[in-house]
């Protein structure tokens, strides 16, 4: 009985160690998402009346909405040119700073700077470069006698100048995780490659590759992420312009929100983004987890 | 270790082992210089005058004229308070709602546990960003709209820091908390005695990338301000160089320059602590 009353005690107090979090989690994690969900599937009421309950129209609404396809295949896209280029990058990165180079130091602390930038600095300084009249990109295009381009106006440039500065900004963070996981591969491995003559290459692609492989997983969840939660750049940039050419999912929320005051269709867009979420979830948890194990 | 090294020389290794080939050095400067030339530009355009922002002259004069004019423009002395006072009171709140909870999570008998700590790891997915909307109307209801509070609250209770301090609490040996408890001490005691310095680098490591992302952060601030009072440097940056200010160049520049400085710094100082720091903080 003593015991039984020590073990309760035991549990009173580990769920009030919890209560700060779990309150605090409840409040702006659980709420929102569950309110978010509903508020999708009601149209507010006007004049105090009560919100009118529409099932899945807001979806029918969204999804003949042909900006929101544009945003979405922006968004794609943004996710297809970010990911696989910064991945390449940080691995080559990774492994020129792995071996003995002059000036690892240096050339480390270059690659891992723009990381600790604030995407907002990170934006102005870019703006500089791809400004039309008086931005770098084009002052150079200009004294080699090339017409300017214009990075952020032209629809068909402005995405592809976003994801250009957001592979800068992110493949030196996404380094440091390749740089430790070849930090722990075995010397023995290149030595026994060595004797038996075999070539950097086939050594990078038979050996390092393969098992750089969590890491790589790792790195292609975080950067799944980002393509998804970080929009701060567009707020200098393009503002999702020209025409939307440069909108990503969350500012489209942001817009519709904020500036269109249209809560109902960004809570709708928000539920496809926490659907977009959740697929990234659940790879992470099953896959990912599954590999390299934490208790 | 020493004794495969000594090995391998017996094997007397190709001259390159492990070292770069020429071509692969001069790579790889390349693209150092390349990812440090946008921040080297801005501190040349911020340390000269409007006039050598695209004309690279070595002997163009040296100004300190963008940062007063930036500074003379916008508050910046109040945004460095705000951000200061946020991201010491994320910080701090963080440190001790998190602890409690991993403590609970690593060494207290709860009911469904894994279930509850499953429930926290969605937030790693879930971030109070994607929620603007709904966080925002939350914030206004609990009357913190355009407070530093607000800005900071919806981050307290990390799933991060929980699961980075729940592993490390975990690795603790149950002796030690055995020994303090025959010295009489309880739980909390314990906690404070025992675990919390033990586990010194993993705050040090969470402490710093959680700086890093609370001085960067962006959106959140963004929708929940209002106003100088309570806008943090960010937010004040976005709002002045907003292409549409019309502000010049060189000011921004040199605006830009004084927001991550103290970041860049701090960086600069301590490069060692805060590369292990993100990846310690990153492997999860």
């Amino acid at each position: 009985m003593a015991e039984m009353t020590s073990h309760r005690r035991m549990q009173l107090y580990g769920a009030l160690l919890l209560l700060p979090a779990a309150v605090l989690l409840a409040t702006f994690a659980y709420l929102p998402t569950i309110t978010t969900v509903i508020n999708s599937l009601f149209l507010p009421g006007f004049r105090g009346a009560p919100a009118e309950f529409v099932g899945l129209e807001n979806y029918q609404l969204l999804f003949d909405d042909p900006t929101f396809w544009k945003v979405a295949r922006n968004n794609l896209i943004y996710a297809i040119g970010t990911i696989p280029t910064s991945i390449a990058l940080a691995l080559g990165m990774a492994l020129f700073v792995n071996g003995k180079l002059r000036g690892r130091g240096f050339v480390r602390m270059a690659y891992f700077t723009p990381t600790i930038l604030p995407m907002i600095a990170a934006a102005n300084i870019w703006m500089f470069f791809y400004a039309p009249q008086i931005g770098l990109f084009n002052k150079l295009l200009g004294a080699l006698g090339f017409s300017g381009v214009n990075w952020l106006g032209d629809p068909s440039m402005a995405l592809g100048s976003v994801i250009v500065m957001s592979v800068w900004k992110e493949a030196g963070f996404f380094m440091i995780f390749y740089l430790a996981a070849l930090q722990g591969i075995a010397p023995e491995l290149k030595e026994a490659s060595d004797l038996e003559g075999t070539s950097r290459w086939s050594f990078f692609w038979r050996v390092t590759f393969p098992l750089l492989m969590p890491t790589t997983l790792f790195v292609l969840i975080n950067a799944l992420i980002n393509a998804v939660r970080v929009v701060d750049h567009l707020f200098i940039l393009t503002k999702g312009g020209p025409n939307n050419a440069t909108n990503l999912l969350l500012y489209y929320v942001y817009e519709n929100a904020f500036s269109f005051f249209d809560r109902t269709t960004a809570a709708t867009i928000t539920v496809v983004i926490l659907l977009v979420l959740a697929v990234v979830a659940t790879v992470k948890f099953t896959i990912l987890d599954r590999r390299t194990h934490y208790q | 270790m020493k004794s495969v090294t000594a090995k391998s020389k017996t094997y007397a290794p190709r001259p390159d082992y492990f070292s770069i080939p020429a071509l692969e050095t001069v790579a790889a400067w390349l693209l150092a210089i390349i990812w440090i030339f946008p921040l080297l530009y801005a501190f040349w355009a911020a340390f000269h005058p409007p006039a050598y922002m695209v004309r690279f002259d070595l002997f163009a004069p040296l100004t300190l004229d963008n940062f007063k004019n930036a500074w003379a423009q916008a508050p910046f002395a109040r945004y460095y308070l705000n951000t200061f006072t946020l991201v010491t009171g994320v910080v701090f709140a963080q440190f001790v709602v998190c602890t409690l909870a991993a403590f609970a999570f690593a060494r207290f008998p709860i009911p469904g546990k894994n279930v509850l700590f499953m429930l926290v790891l969605i937030q790693l997915f879930v971030f109070p960003e994607v929620l603007i909307v709904e966080n925002y109307r939350i914030a206004s209801e609990l009357g913190l709209i355009n407070t530093i509070t607000g800005i900071g609250l919806p981050y307290v209770a990390s799933a991060f820091g929980i699961f980075l301090l729940r592993q490390t609490f975990k690795t603790i040996p149950r002796e030690l908390e055995d020994a303090a408890r025959i010295e009489g001490c309880n739980w909390l005691e314990i906690l404070w005695k025992v675990y919390v310095p033990l586990a010194k680098p993993t705050y040090l490591a969470y402490g710093l990338v959680s700086i890093s992302h609370h001085w960067n952060n962006f959106l959140w601030p963004l929708v929940v301000t209002n106003s100088v009072e309570s806008r943090p440097l960010t937010v004040g940056l976005g709002v002045f160089s907003a292409p549409e200010t019309g502000v010049n160049w060189a000011t921004v520049s040199a605006a830009t320059l004084l927001s991550i400085a103290p970041l860049l710094v701090a960086f600069l100082l301590f490069q060692r602590q805060f590369v292990q720091s993100f990846l310690r903080a990153g492997i999860r």
